[in-house]
């Protein structure tokens, strides 16, 4: 495959809890190569969404390195982060984590508003991310009046709007049912396949899992060697 | 949708919460409007621009009478054209109803007040007829009282020689006032000072106060500080200032009104800070998540403190202003009934202090909840942690 988009190296993290030090990863190394899909499994604490936090910049490593699209990420501050983030990452959580307050467009638009793009270029973007998703007639829908599915396929437009390449997604289906959950991983899968996004998506699901190009099982820390 | 947009969006989270916290501020607001228009006037300089008449009373208080031989000492004072006195009477209609009551001299009184308007042959009977009294018109409408009536009013200070309470008095004239203004103010009863200081038991030749017409073109002002030097070291010194001055005076017998305000107003003021403190560190702590997502999606941890700096900035500035506003048309309306006797200005010195008092607040209020809101770390607010 071509260049990585994600290099992680020997990568420690630890929790402090009181006095008590908790390793939750232990020197992992994994590359994720650019256009790729994968699937992130493991039992509960095995430390998933924590490396999941790492690759999209929201947290930083104990020790080792990672490098995301090109660039060190494991050195920069708070505030340099969250501006890397804004323009390589888009996030997708299990529970949509939409603003109640928005409309499904106005949800859309937030990560523009960290752009320079003026207000009708901002429309253009916002109309064109709902249309990948399905979801256009929706547009003036508050997160309430939505289903889940509806809601996820919102918080996916969200996380495409400023055209980033990696899609992190934490359990996206983890709260729908099989069928909504099937036109989920449908979407993600066009996604990866027609728009070119790298996806990391964190499952418990084996059947979500198939839809990916291949999967990972982390273990107390630890990545399992696994057959190509 | 712009940041705006969104700070707004979200005051409208809890409809009914933002709308009685920016109610709570909005009272608050008025009250701070009218209050400190009012501490404001107490606290002003005396203001001698226009006066055309001057009122002398003890230095110590009004309620120490001074002598009348003050008279001809008053009227060779340079620029006072005439002297009129009165002596308040404490008068009490039937039981309890308190009625202003002045003893004074009639023709010297209808010479420094030509704004009371009553027929010329009414003011000769009142001069001349020493049991005479004449009462304002809105007084004489709302007792029924008509003149040739014998009055009885008694008095909750001064005794006749005799010992009794109880006096009488013929109404002789019925005045009125000469316009909008003066009419609203005709509730007040005169009594011949003449009378007055023969039949009453106690102190003879002395008055209240003097009321002074001022000569046109004079200056107020130096002719109240050559009248106060004048009696300086005497038994009875004086005070002079204007009548808008004298009647403020009489307000502040009630105590330190400025104090009072200021008391008032940290009262309300610490309730407004308690409540909409309230408000803005609840409606921060139920939006953990999305102000985590917020940061995560790449909004600096500045921007997210903005955000909700900006939303308690709103909150303060939506009730301060319409309360402001509030207060402006109140107290214009005040005015406006009081026929200007009441100024209730909330003028651009009252709203500036409004306006830093309400950015003040939004700091006060809106810190510590963005201070938190700057400090969540994503990854625990994300997990609920
Ligand atoms: N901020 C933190 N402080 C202390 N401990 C933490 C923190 N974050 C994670 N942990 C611990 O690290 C371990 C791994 O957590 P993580 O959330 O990565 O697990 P996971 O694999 O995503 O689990 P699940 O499948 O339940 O989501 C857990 O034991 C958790 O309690
Ligand atoms: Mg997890």
């Amino acid at each position: 495959m071509s260049e990585s988009m994600v290099e992680i190296r020997s990568v420690t993290k630890v929790y402090e809890r009181g006095k008590q030090k908790v390793e939750v990863l232990h020197e992992l190394t994994l590359d994720i190569p650019t256009g790729d899909f994968v699937a992130l499994m493991g039992p509960s604490g095995s430390g998933k969404t924590t490396l999941l936090n790492l690759i999209g910049g929201l947290d930083q490593p104990s020790a080792g390195e990672i490098s995301v699209g090109g660039s060190r990420i494991d050195q920069l501050s708070s505030g340099q982060l969250a501006r890397w983030r804004a323009h390589n990452i888009g996030f997708v959580f299990q529970f949509y984590n939409l603003m109640p307050v928005l409309s499904a467009e106005g949800n859309v638009e937030l990560p523009l508003l960290l752009t320079k793009l003026s207000s009708a270029q901002r429309q253009k973007n916002v109309a064109a991310a709902l249309e990948v998703v399905g979801l256009a007639d929706r547009a003036k829908h508050k997160p309430r009046e939505l289903s889940g599915g509806q809601e996820q396929r919102v918080a996916i437009a969200r996380a495409l709007v400023s055209d980033p390449r990696l899609l992190v997604c934490d359990e996206p289906t983890g709260d729908l049912d099989r069928n909504t959950a099937d036109e989920i991983l449908g979407l993600l899968q066009v996604l990866n396949r027609e728009h070119g996004k790298t996806i990391v998506m964190v499952t418990h699901d084996p059947k979500a899992a198939e839809f990916a190009r291949r999967t990972l099982h982390l273990e107390k820390g630890k990545l399992l060697e696994q057959a190509a | 949708m712009t940041r705006t947009g969104f700070v707004v969006a979200n005051l409208f989270r809890k409809k009914t919460r933002t709308i009685l916290t920016v109610l709570s501020v909005i009272m608050a607001f008025l009250l701070f409007g009218l209050l400190q228009s009012l501490s404001h006037i107490f606290d002003a300089g005396a203001d001698f621009v226009g006066a055309t008449r001057l009122m002398t009373q003890a230095r110590v208080s009004f309620t120490q009478p001074l002598p009348l031989s003050m008279v001809p000492k008053l009227e060779a004072v340079p620029g006072v054209a005439r002297v009129a006195y009165s002596q308040w009477f404490g008068g009490v209609w039937q039981s309890n109803t308190q009625v202003f009551t002045f003893a004074v001299d009639p023709l010297r009184y209808h010479d420094v007040y030509p704004e009371w308007v009553m027929p010329e042959q009414q003011w000769q009977t009142f001069a001349g007829t020493r049991t005479a009294m004449v009462a304002g018109k809105q007084l004489a409408d709302k007792y029924g009282w008509k003149i040739g009536q014998k009055i009885p009013l008694s008095s909750s200070i001064y005794p006749q020689k005799n010992g009794s309470k109880s006096w009488a008095f013929d109404l002789v004239g019925i005045y009125d006032g000469k316009d909008e203004n003066w009419k609203k103010q005709t509730n007040v009863v005169f009594i011949n000072h003449d009378y007055f200081d023969e039949a009453n038991l106690f102190g003879k030749g002395r008055t209240n106060f003097y009321i002074l017409k001022l000569a046109e073109g004079s200056n107020a002002e130096a002719i109240s500080k050559t009248i106060d030097a004048t009696f300086e070291n005497s038994p009875d010194e004086t005070k002079t200032q204007t009548e808008k001055d004298f009647n403020l005076s009489f307000l502040k017998q009630i105590g330190d009104i400025g104090l009072i305000v200021r008391w008032i107003l940290f009262a309300v003021f610490f309730t407004l800070l308690l409540v909409v403190g309230n408000t803005m560190a609840q409606s921060v702590r139920e939006r953990v998540p999305e102000l985590a997502v917020l940061k995560t999606l790449g909004f600096s941890d500045g921007s997210v403190l903005s955000f909700v700096l900006a939303e308690a900035l709103s909150l303060c500035l939506a009730g301060g202003l319409i309360g402001l506003v509030f207060a402006t048309l109140l107290g214009a309306m005040v005015e406006k009934a009081t026929g200007g006797q009441f100024q209730l200005r909330v003028d651009t010195f009252v709203w500036s202090i409004g306006i830093a008092t309400i950015l003040v607040m939004s700091v006060a209020v809106g810190l510590l909840p963005a201070l938190r809101a700057q400090r969540l770390k994503i990854v625990d607010a994300l997990a609920g942690r």
